[in-house]
């Protein structure tokens, strides 16, 4: 067995090669004639209304956009946005997605995905995608409830969480997305919250210019099973104490500056402090292209168990590392160059090859 | 002195030994040559799952048989004329296929005491020859220290014991070469290139080649040597050549003749792997290969590109079919080409993965929730595994289709002659993408729908993104008629079942007329009584049983299906010119399930699924049997008559 030294592409756009419009475009051009049918008061109308929003923003022409979803609410995305866009099966939306994207450089391709989807049917999916890191956006609803079943806990819901299927409170361990998408080497990942559309467009704007898979965790509600679910991070009395913003290069502060981070060399993770009892270069200052994800990860691991009373949002990490589709064509458009056309004539000496005898 | 050379018309020779003493190495190089002499000739390649099984015993025993001759041969032989054994279980593993008067040759060098036990042998059958009580009485037996010679013979090249023994595989293949006159040439190129880079390796196996040979020339112990004349066959250029490579060419060739780009998503799994192997090496040709993290994802990975305008392929195996089967549907209601490759084994569950079987015909035609009817196309031949490729590939790029590609085990790994086709015969594929809009509005507007379908064929406009104006969103849901957009619409449901049936059904408008093989006279008027139907890889076991039948004087016709799904529409007719239909599977009777309910025949089954093909001989008893039962006449095969075609 041996290894190739392969060729790092250098540093590129996640929507390069994508072609572009110069005419200015609106959110009505991206939006389907199709009715939109999610519960009252459910956050994916914000995240569609922000996504509606930000498209015309990437200056793209609409048709190389693909947007691919699974099976679950927020699955039901792609008809309401006028692009290209495939609703297809429970988990596998990143597989469907990474031939797409393997197959096309020339599109900009997003999969729109739940907590239920990504990470419970499709957890293997996810993780492979991210560590080949493909150029796409996948965009995590996360209600932490299964809606589209009416209601039973998921992989992100709380332990002891009282549902349809668990009575008597859930005995499972939630995973926490952003420490899962850091453990499988993401380069790109982040967090946001469906009602606060300036953030989540500024996140989201990140991610398409980010190239290779980048994961967006978005904290989102659902009014009918799991209401209030985000309310400390909602709520006006609570938020600032909850939120830990995020921001390259800035000291890690929440709690109006009252608190911050600091390195915690017991545990070799993050822990708060009052920001009037330490030295203020002692905060912690937030550095999201820093190669190693573990400063990433320790800060990740703030919202224990599920529970968002210390809740981290923004862009965790944003690193360059080639991609998997741009090597895949690569080295297939290498191999291409070195071969003579037409392709008929090596087609006849490939299966022409060998050793073979003439029978006159 | 020369030695007596005796004439054959055929011969099956069987090398087997330890998983590690490279018999499938030793087969190859020997249906090499046989191929390059000009000889028609099938193989069967028979190992285990193990990569490494206990050394010396009956688990660890892998076997290559090769059926050479002078005539045009349908199969790898029932049982062999000839064994090569290179230790006792290798003998003790085979002896039961073995006819009476057969020759064996075994390396005496690794019957020890040890090995075996190793096989279950109390004692050595080698000293017991000529005995009265002698086990191997009914053979010719030729004892032969195949490892001892073979390390005397490299001892100049100062190579350890180990990798001395090791060139024993190219002695007894130097010793069969001399044995039926096979050319050497092309066996010490291969050695030559093979072994580059370790010049005592090369040299080591180069010797023991040419001692094996010598060997066979000089000593008194054989005292004949075959010759097995070539073959007449039709003009053209030949190649010998395997199941999985023929198929991997043909994606190929369907990525040429359609200007699609191919795209293999896939995970590996015995036995397609290789095809998987072998187009990774094409990325000239345009070909991606993706290998996923598991079987859903491989078609998930092939669905999206072909969304995205490739022709997405998938290969795998009972099991992995098992995984992908949400996916396929997927493909049925979003109505995009895919190609799924089922290279199939014995089952269930894991079951057989390196033995053959062909019991996942009802798997393809049925195993998918809802009304999810696939095109179902089957190879009967290593070589036609090529053309079967490119069919497969024509049906679902015309009618925007997944597609099942049933190959099997035995197609996979055998091999025999080729005739090379010229590539400007091969068929072109449009792909036909859509380019404009399809439907006009009560209100005057044009629009894209993205079901609205093909009169001909009604298959929907594949729109591939990037086209500007054909925005559209495809998925599980059920589709409008037309319009493509959601519908829960009990009448439409009803009307879209209908018509993706429909459009799978109409794919026999466009399939040639079968070809009965039925020389007892014109289509409905002959003589036979008796039609033998069959598919996939059992042509070969069928054509041969059938020749039996008729070369003992008797009536029989032959059909073979190239497309399981649909049946082509002359099928429930002919099948009604015969009394009495035998269809011969390697499974518990799946297509006779099928031609009984579709066309109320009384199909009789011929079923063994022993992970090997059919035999012949077995088949033209069954034949012969039914024969004699709707002609009430008696039916002897033992006396073949001359009149009758062979």
């Amino acid at each position: 067995m041996s290894t190739e030294h392969l060729p790092f592409p250098g540093l590129r756009s996640g929507v390069e090669g994508v072609p572009t419009q110069d005419e200015a475009q609106n959110a009505k051009e991206y939006t389907s004639d199709q009715e939109v049918r999610w519960c009252p008061g459910c956050g994916d109308y914000a995240v569609l209304k922000a996504v509606q929003g930000f498209l015309p923003q990437l200056g793209l022409r609409r048709e190389n956009i693909v947007f691919v979803s699974g099976i679950g609410c927020s699955s039901r995305f792609p008809y309401y946005l006028d692009t290209f866009g495939m609703h297809s099966i429970h988990g596998r939306a990143p597989s469907i997605a990474t031939g797409i994207a393997t197959a096309r450089e020339d599109l900009s391709v997003w999969v729109v995905t739940g907590d239920g989807d990504a990470l419970s049917i499709g957890g293997n999916h996810l993780i492979h995608a991210l560590r080949r890191n493909v150029n796409m956006t996948i965009l995590l609803f996360n209600n932490r409830i299964y809606g589209l079943t009416k209601g039973q806990y998921s992989p992100t819901s709380e332990a002891g969480k009282v549902t349809k299927s668990t009575p008597m409170g859930s005995v499972d361990h939630p995973f926490n997305p952003v420490s899962l998408a850091l453990g499988a080497e993401a380069t790109f990942v982040a967090r946001t919250i469906d009602s606060d559309r300036k953030h989540l467009t500024a996140v989201l704007s990140a991610a398409a210019a980010h190239r290779g898979t980048s994961l967006v965790e978005i904290y989102q509600n659902c009014p009918i099973f799991n209401d209030g679910a985000f309310d400390a991070i909602k709520d006006n009395d609570t938020k600032a104490d909850a939120i830990i913003g995020l921001v390259h290069g800035e000291p890690i502060t929440f709690g109006a500056g009252t608190r911050g981070l600091i390195r915690d060399s017991r545990t070799g993770g993050v822990k708060v402090v009052e920001t009037a009892e330490v030295a203020a270069d002692a905060l912690l200052v937030h550095d999201a292209r820093n190669p190693d994800p573990s400063q990433a990860f320790a800060i990740s691991r703030l919202t224990e168990m599920g529970y968002l009373d210390r809740t981290p949002i923004g862009i965790f990490r944003e690193v360059a590392r080639p991609t998997y589709d741009d090597q895949a064509r690569a080295q297939v458009a290498t191999a291409r160059e070195a071969a003579p056309e037409p392709a008929a004539d090596r087609l006849a000496a490939l299966i022409g090859g060998g050793d073979t005898w003439t029978v006159v | 002195m020369s030695k007596q050379v005796k004439q054959l018309d055929r011969v099956i020779i069987r090398f087997a030994g330890d998983s590690g003493d490279g018999m499938q190495l030793t087969g190859d190089r020997f249906t090499s040559e046989s191929a390059v002499f000009g000889n028609d000739l099938m193989t069967l390649p028979n190992f285990p799952a193990e990569i490494r099984a206990p050394q010396g015993t009956i688990p660890g025993v892998s076997s290559f048989q090769v059926h050479f001759a002078d005539h045009d041969i349908l199969t790898a032989g029932d049982a062999p004329d000839v064994l090569v054994a290179m230790n006792p279980a290798a003998l003790k593993a085979n002896l039961a296929d073995l006819p009476k008067g057969a020759t064996i040759i075994v390396d005496t060098h690794d019957f020890t005491a040890r090995n075996l036990t190793k096989a279950g042998y109390d004692a050595n059958p080698l000293d017991l020859l000529g005995d009265a009580n002698d086990p191997l009485g009914e053979f010719q037996v030729q004892p032969v220290d195949l490892t001892g010679m073979t390390v005397a013979a490299v001892a100049e090249f100062g190579l350890s014991r180990k990798d001395a023994a090791r060139a024993k595989n190219m002695f007894a293949l130097g010793l069969l070469s001399w044995m039926y006159g096979r050319p050497t040439e092309g066996t010490t190129a291969f050695l030559t290139k093979r072994f580059a880079k370790v010049p005592a390796i090369r040299d080591a196996n180069i010797t023991a080649f040419r001692a094996g040979w010598n060997f066979g020339e000089t000593t008194e112990a054989f005292a004949v040597s075959y010759e097995i004349k070539p073959a007449p066959q039709q003009p053209g250029v030949y190649r010998n050549i395997s199941g999985n490579l023929a198929l991997a060419y043909g994606l190929v060739a369907a990525g040429v003749q359609s200007g699609l780009p191919v795209f293999l998503g896939t995970y590996p799994i015995t036995p397609a792997s290789d095809i998987l192997h072998e187009l990774s090496k094409h990325k000239a040709f345009g070909v991606t290969t993706f290998q996923a993290e598991d079987e859903i994802a491989g078609v998930g990975a092939a669905i999206g590109a072909s969304f995205a305008g490739s022709l997405g392929v998938t290969s795998t195996s009972g099991p992995g079919i098992a995984l992908k089967s949400e996916a396929i549907g997927l493909a049925v209601m979003t109505e995009l080409p895919l190609l799924v490759v089922n290279v199939q084994r014995g089952g269930p569950s894991t079951g057989l993965p390196t033995k053959t079987e062909q019991a996942d015909l009802l798997q393809a035609m049925f195993g998918r929730n809802g009304e999810a009817p696939v095109p179902i196309v089957a190879p009967q031949s290593p070589g036609d595994c090529f053309a079967a490729a490119l069919e497969a590939a024509r049906i679902a790029i015309t009618y925007r289709t997944p597609v099942m590609l049933l190959s099997d085990g035995y197609l996979a790994n055998g091999s025999e002659p080729w005739a090379i086709p010229d590539v400007a015969d091969l068929p072109l594929i449009d792909p036909g993408f859509a380019t404009e809009h399809n439907h006009t509005s009560a209100d005057g507007t044009t629009e894209f729908w993205p079901y609205l379908r093909d009169e001909e064929t009604l298959a929907r406009p594949w729109a591939v993104p990037g086209t500007a104006g054909l925005e559209n969103r495809i998925g599980g849901l059920e589709k409008g008629d037309g319009h493509g957009n959601i519908s829960y619409d009990p009448a439409n449901h009803d009307l879209m079942v209908r018509t993706r049936q429909a459009k799978i059904d109409r794919i026999a408008d466009s399939l040639p007329p079968l070809q009965v093989d039925d020389p007892s006279g014109p289509p409905g008027e002959g003589r036979a009584k008796v039609c033998v139907l069959g598919w996939g890889s059992t042509y070969g076991p069928i054509g041969a049983g059938v020749r039996r039948v008729r070369r003992a004087g008797f009536h029989v016709a032959q059909v073979h299906l190239r497309h399981l799904n649909p049946f082509p529409k002359d099928l429930g007719e002919i099948l009604g010119r015969y009394d009495k239909v035998l269809v011969p599977e390697m499974n518990l009777g799946q297509l006779s399930m099928l031609v009984r309910a579709r066309y109320l025949v009384d199909a009789i089954g011929y079923n063994h699924v022993r992970g090997l093909p059919l035999k012949a001989a077995e088949l033209a008893e069954a034949i012969g049997a039914l024969v004699a039962e709707a002609e009430g006449v008696e039916v002897d095969l033992s006396t073949p008559t001359q009149e009758a075609p062979r």
